[in-house]
């Protein structure tokens, strides 16, 4: 009988739709419905130097906006005035994609996307200013993967913009060359800032904070290209202490709750001058693709390169932190280290080197972790041998190593 | 024989003005004037389907001009389980150059249709029947819309700069379809062989949506069809005068340059077909479904996944590959696919969702595809291996 009167409230409903011309999605207001026609519209006819404009208030859409067009500026009178709601999408799954170059978008807000905020492939010379997404409802695994997300694109700036609520991360930039991301604040995502696959990136002048992780620099098997030369600078990291509620498998899922900056497989990565503070598992961790739970030899390309090389940490300022590792192996390894209330030091390295190129039991001067940071202390946690004999030895890391260019995009920095 | 059929004989061979000509004398018995040709438009947008001619209402019937020539695929996309009917049509004197693996090469000028419908079920305009029986949906060549509800007709033109794509909703009275470049949605209940229900919501794609699929290569960005492709043709299909192979078809009524011998045309499996090899079925189906982004040129070139045809059956196929970019599209699976165990595999985990963000096809489907789904789970737990550590 459910099943029956299930129809005919179906029936009755569809019956809206029975007449000519378009229909009205369900979930919109006819106010709400226009503006999502004619904002479709405009995105369908733009053209080199289109400029289109998001007026203030909250517009609900219910379907992706795409953008197939190079030279285009989207544009709202603020990231607080005109906001881009897709609370009730059904069809995307994200809020704004762009294939396009030369594309500038500033100044709104895309809340509640299905999927990704705002996802731009295969574009060259990208600026996202003054850009906030969001997922209101908080932290949830539901929410979207990634909020501010370009990928397989160059001279990419992103600037005075915010994430919040990820399920991923907040600012993610994948397989990219030359990026800048600065001014922005990542908050109550699982991952603030990532960096991933990327060649020449600078991060810096940002704030993430409330995160499961801060600011992460990793390079993934498989991908178009391994990512290299980042440099971490001048960024306030502090208690991205919250619980992770990525789904198990999303390459986030490994990152323990309370970790400042994470740098994972990449190489070529410089770390100075930031301010990380209070992230329980450790303010800074540098790891190793086997740290994470998808190793395996079939599924992972022969030529991955699973170790992070050539890191340069120096002159951060460190404070509080490591007292509350996420994870129980962590939380035993604290223990048996450092006592009930002690902390792990402000470093932690899970010990993977690549053993078969060492250099009188180091590796190569050019390829080591090197950190010049007063007297932050280091953890070797011994990963490969399951935590057995981990050490707080710093020998080894008494080194430096040339400093990167900065990021140049001409024009714009 | 009924006028829309003498009409529509496919009598191109030597001339048109001969084969119109025919075509006229063979309806001699019917009272009413043939209508004008297919038109082709360079430019613009047709607010209607009507002004291209090529499907139109025509009594109780969805009848193809003459010329259009109807096609189907060895394995079809899934779009919520509608029913479609695909036609080509090119210029008086223009034909395609085969290729062996690559979209025909089609000449300025050629229109592809392809219109989405459902066998009704029942009194309703919302009850549409979820069924892969297709005996009673033509009339003739055309459609029988006793028996139909069509949807809509999308249309891919070539223009001299390329294809275009322009999506046509059928109105409620199913006359003509109105030009819908933001899409559409309509609410609607499959009602399956069982008797059990599911609503739902039919979205149209935008233009740019349909480009979502059809702009297979990002570095060019082209719009470009699908299914005309040799595997895909290469089957056989009920014409008014018989049973033939499409591929031959096509040449016979002169749409098609270049076809080589029979033995040396590829075949793609049918994916229904329990006869063939579930790998080859599997395989089919995946690429129609998933290999328009998921190739290495594809829209989905970021996340190291492909499934066009010649991905080779291992990592790049998915196997034991860590995703990339899944978000909790993951479903907590570690691995695309792990051989043996379907219910630990990412790819079944996102066709059975429904929910924007997590499923996949990302869009042109809002309900899950029960057998599509059957074949791929039979597959994956038939794949010898493990991925180990």
């Amino acid at each position: 009988m459910r099943s029956l009167a299930l129809i005919a409230a179906c029936l009755a409903a569809a019956a809206g739709c029975s007449r000519q011309g378009p229909s009205q999605p369900a979930g919109l207001s006819a106010a709400d419905a226009a503006f999502q026609k004619q904002l479709q519209e405009q995105f369908l006819d733009a053209q080199p130097g289109t400029v289109i404009e998001i007026p203030p208030g909250r517009h609900a859409l219910d379907r992706v906006l795409t953008l197939r067009a190079n030279g285009v500026t989207i544009r709202g009178a603020g990231a607080d005035q005109s906001i881009l709601s897709f609370r009730n999408e059904i069809s995307g799954p994200e809020g704004i994609l762009v294939y396009g170059s030369d594309f500038t978008i500033e100044n709104l807000a895309i809340e509640d996307s299905k999927g990704d905020g705002l996802k731009i492939n295969d574009g060259d010379h990208l600026t996202i200013r003054g850009v906030r997404v969001a997922w209101t409802g908080g932290p949830q695994t539901t929410n979207g993967a990634y909020g501010i997300y370009p990928v397989h694109s160059h001279h990419i700036l992103i600037e005075d913009s915010s994430s919040w609520g990820a399920s991923d991360a907040g600012i993610y930039v994948g397989q990219s060359t030359d990026v800048i991301v600065r001014r922005c604040h990542a908050e109550q995502n699982v991952a603030g800032i990532e960096i991933e696959n990327t060649i020449h990136a600078d991060v810096y002048d940002n704030v993430a904070t409330g995160n499961t992780g801060g600011i992460l620099v990793f390079n993934m098997p498989n991908l178009s290209q391994p990512g290299h030369s980042t440099r971490v600078f001048r960024n306030k990291v502090f208690r991205n202490n919250l619980g992770s509620f990525a789904a198990k498998g999303a390459a986030v899922a490994s990152v323990p709750a309370g970790s400042g900056v994470v740098v994972n497989s990449n190489s070529k990565v410089e770390i100075f001058d930031n301010d990380i503070a209070d992230n329980q598992t450790a303010n800074l961790i540098i790891s190793a693709y086997f740290s994470t739970n998808y190793y395996n030899k079939p599924g992972i390309d022969p030529h991955y390169d699973p170790y992070p090389r050539a890191i340069f940490i120096y002159d951060n300022r460190f404070s509080g932190g490591g007292d509350s590792p996420d994870g129980l192996e962590l939380k035993t390894l604290k223990v048996a280290m450092f006592g009930l209330n002690g902390h792990f030091p402000d470093i932690v390295w899970d010990g993977y080197r690549d053993e078969q190129h060492l250099v009188n039991g180091l590796p190569p001067a050019e390829e080591r972790i090197c950190i010049r940071n007063g007297d932050a202390g280091v953890l070797n946690a011994d990963g490969p041998h399951k935590y057995k004999n981990p050490s707080t030895d710093t020998m080894q890391f008494q080194c430096e190593l040339p400093k990167l260019d900065a990021v140049e995009l001409p024009g714009r920095t | 024989m009924d006028c829309s059929d003498g009409r529509r004989a496919p009598a191109r061979a030597a001339s048109w003005l001969v084969g119109a000509l025919v075509a006229a004398l063979t309806i001699g018995g019917c009272a009413r004037t043939p209508p004008p040709a297919v038109h082709f438009f360079p430019a613009g947008r047709p607010l209607h389907l009507s002004d291209w001619q090529v499907v139109f209402r025509e009594g109780d019937a969805l009848a193809l001009n003459r010329g259009v020539v109807p096609f189907d695929l060895n394995t079809p996309l899934f779009s919520d389980y509608a029913h479609k009917l695909r036609t080509v049509w090119m210029p008086p004197g223009t034909a395609a150059r085969y290729s062996d693996s690559q979209t025909f090469d089609f000449p300025v000028g050629t229109v592809i249709s392809k219109t989405f419908y459902y066998p009704r079920a029942g009194r309703g305009a919302a009850a549409v029947a979820r069924t892969y029986d297709q005996s009673r949906d033509f009339a003739g060549s055309g459609l029988d819309l006793r028996n139909v509800r069509l949807i809509e007709t999308r249309l891919l033109v070539r223009r001299e700069r390329g294809w275009e794509a322009l999506p046509y909703v059928w109105n409620a009275e199913q006359t003509d379809a109105e030009l819908a470049r933001t899409g559409d949605e309509m609410p609607l209940v499959l009602v399956g062989d069982d008797g059990t229900s599911e609503p739902f919501t039919y979205v149209v794609p935008n233009e740019n949506q349909c480009a979502g699929c059809h702009v297979t290569n990002l570095k060019t960005r082209a719009i470009a069809p699908i299914g005309p492709k040799a595997r895909h043709l290469n089957r056989d299909y009920a014409y008014p005068d018989g049973v033939q192979n499409e591929l031959a078809y096509l040449v016979k009524v002169g749409y098609l340059t270049g076809l080589p011998p029979a033995a040396e045309v590829p075949r793609a499996a049918a994916w229904r077909d329990a006869s063939q090899p579930v790998e080859a079925r599997a395989r089919a189906y995946l690429e129609i479904n998933c290999g328009h982004c998921h190739n290495p040129t594809g829209p989905a070139d970021t996340t190291a996944l492909t499934f066009d045809v010649g991905t080779p059956p291992d990592r790049h196929l998915g196997v034991c590959k860590p995703p990339v970019a899944a978000g909790r599209g993951t479903g907590d699976h570690l691995f695309d696919i792990v051989p043996g165990h379907p219910e630990d595999s990412i790819l079944p985990f996102r066709m059975a969702s429904r929910e924007p963000g997590v499923m996949m096809p990302e869009q042109g489907r809002g309900t899950e595809h029960r057998e599509g789904l059957a074949l791929i789970r039979e597959w994956i737990a038939a794949m010898p291996g493990s991925c180990g550590s």
